[in-house]
């Protein structure tokens, strides 16, 4: 069964890949301060896929921000390799909701521009962008331009341009947000799929409590503003973990159980 | 494109056809309102004078609108990465393009002499404004994901700016170009008007004081097609830089939904 919960961030085996100590981010304003993170302290280990859940306006897009060098938190300290955060670190994949391909260029123009950015051989790295379109169900679409395709292939690109440099972290902003649910469920999969092939430490961001437990190993549940953590949850579910997972009655208790505690903290009712 | 044009003819010429009508039924004088057909006259009689005259308004026409283009496009980047200048030159600039550059014209012939210099200074003065303007706009529209994106990429800004920047600015580009080409033309003519022994700013000027008007309206023609033309070649090079351009889809989707 396995649908134990508990409070504090607890260490799992392997070593730390990120560790967050007391983050804090205030926005500061001439109308007065926001707390967008408080006390953030929590870790990722190798090779985790790590669900970061909470409703809009957690500050969980802000901690991935932080985590990407983007930001710089007010207070606190993010480590990744053992190494402070001062500006995004080395060998990094990054997912946000919108998809921001370059409209001028075709597909495999778009998945390749982390290789002309490092100022690596452009030839080199064709064969493995092919292979990831490949992998990401594009093949034959190489050659055409953002504009021709759905809002889901345009989602797939950016993804395939996020795992070409092979990083070894890799942030997601809610990438599926925009996009329907039967293509969202489908990406679930595809997903999850890339990521067995392919261990990478993941940090996913969503609002969607059914796509956080199928995705994660562990699940942190933030709060409304000041985003704190609630509760961490380790998703003891087997993998590969297909959609009918979600029927199952272990599932449903994880939602349930997540689900509560949102009501508990007057979220849910707010509604 | 070219189809929806074609289809101003037969309206264009039925334009005419009422005008000849008009002026001989109610025989109005040729100085005053010539027929088309004595100003098609007028125009066939001599090919030569208009060829040459057009040349030379065509010549500070490009001049003045090639320089406006390459000052404008490395003004505008200078702005945008400046502080420094966004402060100062850009907020001058947005000031100074509501005086009417016209009225500049003057000044420069004061400068510059009776030239060809002097009136290729006013036609890139005018010209000049729309394409910085549109081009700190274009530069500045860049999606600042975008930007963030790369810097996780580790990218240079440098290359950020030609990478990214400087194509998503291309279509803001290419509007700045519409209105500038078109504006150079104005300037170049405006130039003859005041001094100029050459172009047909000058053919019109002195049409008029001989009360020539057939001659006014054919150099009118003239002017009229080669800025119609002008604008046209600008319109195609946008189609072939940015073919991926919203804009354009959108018109083949109009197109499509139309049948």
């Amino acid at each position: 069964m396995g649908a134990v919960a508990f409070d504090s961030a607890a260490s799992i085996q392997g070593s730390h890949l990120v560790e967050f100590e007391n983050v804090e981010k205030i926005y500061r304003s001439k109308r007065g301060d926001v707390a967008a993170l408080q006390g953030i302290t929590m870790h990722i280990g190798e090779a985790e896929f790590l669900s970061v859940l909470g409703p809009s306006g957690c500050g969980k897009s802000t901690l991935l921000r932080c985590l990407a060098g983007l930001e710089k938190p007010s207070g606190g300290d993010i480590r990744v390799g053992g190494k402070s955060v001062s500006g995004p670190p080395h060998n990094l994949g990054v997912v946000f909701q919108r998809d921001i391909l370059m409209e001028w260029r075709n597909v495999i123009q778009n998945v390749l521009l982390p290789v002309e950015a490092r100022r690596l051989r452009v030839a080199d790295w064709r064969e493995r962008a092919l292979q990831l379109l490949e992998l990401l169900g594009l093949r034959g679409f190489e050659n055409r331009y953002p504009y021709e395709l759905s809002g889901g292939m345009r989602q797939r690109v950016s993804i395939c341009r996020a795992l070409l440099l092979n990083p070894n972290l890799l942030l997601m902003d809610e990438p599926f947000g925009a996009l329907d649910a039967m293509t969202r469920d489908e990406l679930n999969i595809e997903l999850q799929r890339v990521w067995i092939e392919d261990a990478k430490t993941v940090f996913f961001v969503t609002h969607s409590i059914p796509e956080a437990v199928f995705l994660g190993n562990r699940v942190v549940v933030m709060s409304p503003s000041p985003g704190r953590i609630l509760r961490t949850i380790t998703v003891d579910l087997p993998r590969p973990r297909d959609l009918s997972v979600r029927e199952t009655p272990e599932f449903g208790a994880y939602v349930r159980e997540i689900r509560t505690l949102f009501q508990e903290m007057g979220m849910l009712r707010a509604r | 494109m070219i189809y929806r044009s074609l289809k101003v003819i037969p309206v264009f010429v039925g334009f005419l056809l009422i005008w000849e009508i008009l002026v001989r039924s109610l025989n109005t004088p040729s100085w005053f309102l010539p027929a088309p057909s004595v100003i098609f006259a007028e125009l066939g009689n001599h090919p030569r004078l208009y060829l040459a005259q057009s040349f030379y308004t065509l010549m500070t026409t490009m001049l003045g609108f090639t320089a406006a283009f390459v000052a404008g496009v490395i003004l505008a980047i200078a702005i945008v990465y400046s502080r420094i200048l966004e402060n100062t030159l850009y907020t001058l600039l947005v000031s100074f393009n509501s005086v009417p550059k016209i009225a500049l014209a003057p000044l420069f012939i004061i400068w510059l002499g009776t030239g060809l210099q002097s009136k290729v200074a006013v036609s890139f003065l005018i010209a000049f404004f729309p394409i910085v303007i549109d081009m700190v706009l274009g530069l500045r529209s860049t999606d600042p994901d975008a930007l963030n994106l790369f810097k996780t990429m580790h990218g240079s800004p440098l290359q950020a700016l030609i990478k990214i920047r400087l194509p998503n600015a291309l279509p803001y580009m290419f509007s700045g170009m519409k209105v500038a080409i078109s504006l150079a033309l104005v300037g170049a003519v405006a130039g003859e008007f005041i001094a100029s022994q050459s172009g047909l700013g000058y053919v019109i000027l002195t049409a008029q004081g001989m009360f020539f008007t057939a001659r006014v309206f054919a150099a009118i023609l003239v002017l009229g097609l080669m800025g119609t033309i002008l604008f046209y070649l600008v319109d195609l090079a946008e189609h072939l830089v940015c073919p991926w351009h919203v804009s354009h889809r959108e018109e083949e989707a109009a197109v499509a939904a139309r049948g």
